[in-house]
C-alpha cells in the first residue's frame, strides 16, 4: 500500500478544497494552471486544506527523513486545530503542492517548520471560530473546537467541515493569531505512536527504493575510475550478450546503462568495457592534514571576538595549545540513493528522497535547460538521510537517462556509487590555544578552524558535472562555522575560521556539520584546560557558564550520571574505565545538551568500548517525547560510530572505502547503553532534537579516555592504532 | 528460458528470468512485488535483503535464484496485517524504527534466531544481529523488541 496514493484517494474521497493530483506523470502534468494550489509559505492555504468532512490535509515542505517528524508535525496541527490526529494527513515535499520551507536539515523541522504549521493552524482555527460565531449566532469568546466540532459549552455545535468555505483558508498567516496554551495540550507532548512504523514493520510502506511507475526502465551509472578521469572509450558490443539492454548513454564523461530489468542494468554497468584516462589529482591520504594546512585560504571568518585574545594569550604566564582533526566521513545510508525520472514533452517529473525538492527542481531545470515551471520534484521517503547525500545526484542520473531514452527511468546507486560518490563531510582541522593567568583563571581562548569555503547551498550534481552541464553547484560544505564560538565567558577570546579554496573530496553537510567537529575541539580543549588548572571538568564548566538554563542542565546531568560520585579509574589495569563530560548550546541559540560517556580502554590493544552515555537534553517544548528519545539515541549511537570507527580512505584517484568492510560502522555488540533525562519546557519554543546530541559525543569519549589513561585523543576516529600510539607516546 | 519454480510465502510461483544467476532479491522485489527485502549493499554485508529459506536467515542479494531450493519467507509472509508475527508486534510496541530501511533484516534475522532459540539472552540477540547494519542508531530499541518478542 502506498501512503501517498492513500492520501490522494483520501483527498479525492473527501472532496477537500484542493486540486487532485496523481503520482503518474500524466496526472502530474495534467494539473491545470487555474486549479494550481498556492505554495506560498505566507498563506494558510499554502499549508492547509480542510475538506467538507472535516479531514485536514497538511502540505509540508519539511519532509520526514526517517526521523518520525511527520508524526510530530501531525501532532502540532491536530493540537492547534483541535481535530483528531486520524483526521490529519500530510503531503510532504512536492514542488507543485508544498511551500518551500528550505532544506530539511539542521534540526529545524520542528523549530521552523512546525512553528509555521502551528501559526497556519492557529490562523485557520480563528477563521473557523469566526465563521461559527456567525452561523451559530454566538459570541466568539464562548466558542471552542473540540475534537473537530465547534460550539459553546452548551448549545448547538457544528463539525468544522460544515463551516469551511472555499475562501476561508485563502488568507495570510497571522503570526499573532492566538495559539493554544501549552496547559491545554492533549496531543502535543504525548508519546504518540509514530504513524509510519506499523506500515514499515508490516511491509506495507513504499520507500523511494520501492517506488515505480508504469513503463519504467532501470538505469545504472558507470562512474570514472578517478574523480577527474575522462572517458577515453567504451564498447557497447561488450554487453550485447545481456538481454534487455535498451541503451548505453554517453554524455561527455557521463556514462549510464538503461535496461528493461534491474539485473540487466546492473550486469551491463559491471561488464561494459570502458577505458578512462588516468587521473591522480587527490592528495596522499597520509599527508591529508598537511594538505589542508597548505590549501590556499580565500578569506577568514571571525565568528566571535571578545577583548584582545592574541595579546592576552601572549601575556599569560601559562599557555596551552593543541591541534584537533576530524576525518572525512560518508553518509552511509543503508539504502543507496534512488530516483525515478519521467521526461516527456519538455516536462520533467522526478521522484526522489531529497531534503530540498525546491532546490533540486531549480538544479535539474538548469541541468536540462528548461524552466523551473516545467520541473516537478516529489519527495518519497528513502533510507535514513543524515544530510545532503546522493539522492539529488541519483535524480540527475535518472533525468539524463530518461531524457536519452524518452521513457521513465529508475536509478538506484550501487553501494560503491554511494560510498564513492556521495558528498563527504570535509576534513576538519582546528588549532586551539589558551592562556591561564597567575590565579589559574582562563585569560584567553583562541581557535582557528580550517574548513572549505561555502555554506549550505547548491551542491554540484555528479551526473551534471560529468556530462559538462551546469547544475548551479558550488563548493558548499554546509554551515560548518556553527559552534566554533563557545558558550563560556572568558575575558578575551577570538574564534576564526580559515575558509579554504578547495577540499579533496566534494563536500556537503552530514548530521551536525561543523557543529560536531567544532564541539569536539572546544569541549576537549576545555577539558585540557580544566585538567591543567586542577579543576573538575564539571565544576570548571559551571564556573565559566553564565547561562542559567545551561547550568540547570549540567546539574541534572551530574545527578543522572552520578558524576560527582564516579569511581576513580585504576590506571594500572589492562582495561581501565573513565568518564568524560561534554556540553553544547547548539549554535549558542537553541537546544542544550550535556553528556557523560563511560568508556573502557584496553591498554594492550588500544580498543575502546563505549559502555554507556548519560544525556541531559533540553530542546524546549517537547512535541513527542518517545520520538525525541529515539532521535537522541540515534544521535549518540551514530556518532559513537563516527567517532571511534569511521573514516573515508582514498588513493590518488578515488575513494577506496567503497563498501562496509572498508568503511566499518558500529555493530550491535559495540553499542552503548543510552540513559536520557528529557527536560521538558512546555511553555518555551520547541527546538530540534535530530542533531544537537551528536555534537557532544566525540569530546565526551575523548575526555573519558583521558580520565582513564591520562592520554588525549585529538584525532577522530579514535581507532585502536591511534589509541595505542597515543598510549605508547605517553 | 524455462520458468523456475519457487516456494514463496507458502505459495508456489513460477518465475522466468534471463539469467539463472539473478539474485533472489531482484526476483522477489521486481518479479513478485515483495518489497520487504531491500537492496542495501549487494555484497551480503548489511543484511537489509534478508529472507528466510527453510527457516534460516539468508542474504537474498548474493543468493542466485538457481541456488534456491527451499521454502522462502519474506517479511510479507512472516505475519499478516490481521495476525502480525510476535516480533512484528514487539517492534511496533518498542517503536524500534527510525527510517526502517534495515528493519526487514532485523526482523527476519531475529525470526531465524527465535526459531533456533526461543529464549535468547540479550548478548545472544546482539551476536545474532552483529552482521545486520543499522545507520540510524536504532540498535537499543531493536534489541529490546527482540527480547520482548522472546518473552511473549
Amino acid at each position: 500500500m502506498n501512503r501517498m496514493i492513500d492520501r490522494r484517494s483520501l483527498l479525492q474521497a473527501t472532496g477537500a478544497l484542493v486540486v487532485t493530483f496523481s503520482l503518474t506523470p500524466s496526472g502530474a502534468e495534467a494539473q491545470s494552471a487555474s486549479a494550481a494550489k498556492t505554495v506560498s509559505p505566507d498563506r494558510v492555504d499554502g499549508f492547509l486544506a480542510i475538506g467538507t468532512d472535516g479531514k485536514v490535509t497538511v502540505y509540508s515542505g519539511k519532509v520526514d527523513l526517517g526521523t518520525g517528524v511527520l508524526t510530530a508535525l501531525t501532532q502540532i496541527v491536530a493540537e492547534e486545530l483541535d481535530v483528531p490526529m486520524s483526521d490529519v494527513a500530510v503531503i510532504q515535499g512536492d514542488t507543485a503542492l508544498t511551500p518551500d520551507q528550505g532544506t530539511t536539515s539542521g534540526s529545524f523541522s520542528i523549530q521552523n517548520g512546525g512553528i509555521q504549521l502551528r501559526q497556519a493552524a492557529a490562523t485557520a482555527r480563528r477563521a473557523i471560530l469566526r465563521q461559527a460565531s456567525v452561523v451559530l449566532r454566538r459570541d466568539i469568546s464562548t466558542l471552542a473546537i473540540r475534537n473537530g466540532v465547534v460550539g459553546a459549552a452548551i448549545g448547538p455545535n457544528l463539525p468544522i467541515g460544515e463551516l469551511v468555505t472555499d475562501t476561508m483558508l485563502a488568507r495570510d498567516i497571522d503570526k499573532e493569531a492566538p495559539e493554544k496554551a501549552a496547559a491545554d495540550y492533549t496531543i502535543v507532548g504525548k508519546p504518540v505512536l509514530r504513524l509510519d512504523i506499523g506500515d514499515k514493520i508490516l511491509a506495507r510502506f513504499t520507500y523511494m527504493q520501492d517506488f515505480k511507475i508504469p513503463g519504467m526502465l532501470h538505469g545504472r551509472v558507470v562512474r570514472p575510475s578517478g574523480f577527474g578521469a575522462t572517458l577515453v572509450s567504451h564498447d557497447t558490443s561488450s554487453i550485447a550478450h545481456i538481454p534487455g539492454i535498451v541503451k548505453v548513454v554517453r554524455i561527455d564523461n557521463f556514462l549510464g546503462i538503461v535496461a528493461e530489468t534491474e539485473w540487466s542494468a546492473i550486469r551491463g554497468a559491471r561488464q561494459l568495457a570502458v577505458t578512462w584516462s588516468k587521473w591522480d589529482g587527490l592528495p596522499e591520504q597520509d599527508k591529508l592534514w598537511q594538505h589542508v594546512r597548505d590549501t590556499p585560504i580565500v578569506r577568514d571568518d571571525v565568528t566571535s571576538s571578545v577583548g584582545a585574545a592574541r595579546a592576552a594569550h601572549a601575556a599569560a604566564p601559562r599557555q596551552l595549545s593543541a591541534t584537533y582533526d576530524f576525518a572525512i566521513h560518508t553518509h552511509g545510508s543503508i539504502g543507496p540513493s534512488c530516483a525515478v525520472a519521467s521526461f516527456a514533452d519538455g516536462k520533467l517529473t522526478c521522484w526522489t528522497a531529497s531534503q530540498a525538492v525546491h532546490d533540486l527542481r531549480r538544479q535539474l531545470a538548469a541541468m536540462v535547460a528548461v524552466s523551473d515551471a516545467d520541473v516537478r520534484c516529489i519527495y518519497v521517503e528513502g533510507a535514513g538521510c543524515y544530510g545532503r547525500n546522493g539522492h539529488e545526484d541519483a535524480a540527475a542520473d535518472a533525468t539524463l537517462l530518461a531524457r536519452a531514452v524518452g521513457k521513465p527511468v529508475r536509478v538506484q546507486w550501487m553501494r560503491s556509487d554511494e560510498h564513492g560518490w556521495d558528498p563527504k563531510g570535509p576534513p576538519t582541522l582546528l588549532d586551539m590555544r589558551a592562556g591561564i593567568d597567575p590565579d589559574g583563571n582562563v585569560a584567553a581562548w583562541e581557535s582557528e578552524l580550517f574548513v572549505p569555503d561555502g555554506a549550505a547551498g547548491y551542491v554540484t550534481l555528479v551526473g551534471a558535472g560529468l556530462a559538462g552541464l551546469d547544475s548551479l553547484g558550488k563548493l558548499n560544505p554546509g554551515g560548518v562555522l556553527n559552534d566554533l564560538a563557545i558558550p563560556y565567558d572568558f575575558p578575551n577570546l577570538t574564534t576564526t575560521a580559515h575558509r579554504l579554496e578547495t577540499t579533496p573530496l566534494k563536500p556537503a553537510w552530514i548530521r551536525s556539520p561543523g557543529r560536531l567537529q567544532n564541539t569536539f575541539a572546544n569541549e576537549s580543549f576545555i577539558d585540557e584546560i580544566a585538567d591543567h588548572i586542577g579543576a573538575d571538568p564539571l565544576e570548571f564548566r559551571l564556573r565559566y557558564l553564565a547561562d542559567a538554563r545551561g547550568k540547570e542542565l549540567l546539574e541534572r546531568l551530574a545527578r543522572l550520571s552520578k558524576w560527582r560520585e564516579r569511581p576513580k579509574p585504576d590506571r594500572n589495569a589492562d582495561i581501565v574505565t573513565g568518564h568524560g563530560l561534554a556540553y553544547v548550546k547548539y549554535e549558542l541559540v537553541r537546544t542544550y545538551v550535556g553528556a557523560v560517556a563511560e568508556v573502557a580502554v584496553n591498554r594492550k590493544t588500544g580498543e575502546l568500548a563505549v559502555k554507556r552515555f548519560h544525556v541531559a537534553h533540553d530542546c524546549g517544548q517537547i512535541i513527542n517525547p518517545d520520538g525525541l528519545r529515539n532521535q537522541i539515541e540515534g544521535c549518540i549511537v551514530q556518532t559513537v560510530s563516527r567517532t571511534i570507527k569511521e573514516q573515508v580512505t582514498f588513493d590518488r584517484s578515488m575513494v577506496t572505502s567503497l563498501d562496509w568492510a572498508s568503511y566499518p560502522i558500529l555493530t550491535f555488540l559495540e553499542v552503548p547503553d543510552v540513559v536520557i533525562d528529557l527536560i521538558d519546557k512546555p511553555n518555551e519554543a520547541p527546538w530540534g532534537g535530530g542533531e544537537p546530541a551528536c555534537a557532544v559525543v566525540p569530546a565526551a569519549i575523548g575526555n573519558a579516555v583521558f580520565e582513564a589513561t591520562g592520554v588525549r585523543l585529538r584525532s577522530v576516529p579514535f581507532t585502536p592504532a591511534k589509541v595505542s600510539a597515543a598510549l605508547r607516546a605517553a | 528460458m524455462a520458468p523456475t519454480s519457487l516456494s514463496v510465502n507458502g505459495r508456489t510461483v513460477a518465475v522466468t528470468v534471463d539469467d539463472p544467476d539473478t539474485p533472489l532479491l531482484y526476483v522477489l522485489r521486481n518479479e513478485l512485488g515483495l518489497h520487504g527485502p531491500r537492496f542495501g549493499c549487494g555484497l551480503g554485508q548489511c543484511g537489509a535483503c534478508t529472507v528466510l529459506v527453510d527457516e534460516a536467515a539468508v542474504r537474498s542479494c548474493v543468493t542466485p535464484l538457481s541456488a534456491v531450493t527451499g521454502k522462502v519467507v519474506t517479511l510479507e509472509g512472516l505475519g499478516s496485517d490481521a495476525n502480525p508475527h510476535p516480533i512484528q508486534e514487539a517492534f511496533i510496541a518498542e517503536q524500534a524504527v527510525q527510517c526502517g530501511y534495515c528493519i526487514n533484516g532485523m526482523i527476519m534475522q531475529s525470526a531465524a534466531l527465535l526459531k533456533r532459540n526461543a529464549r535468547p539472552t540479550e548478548q545472544q540477540v546482539k551476536a545474532e544481529l552483529a552482521n545486520n547494519l543499522c545507520r540510524c542508531g536504532t540498535h537499543l530499541r531493536i534489541v529490546r523488541a527482540v527480547m520482548r518478542a522472546a518473552g511473549s
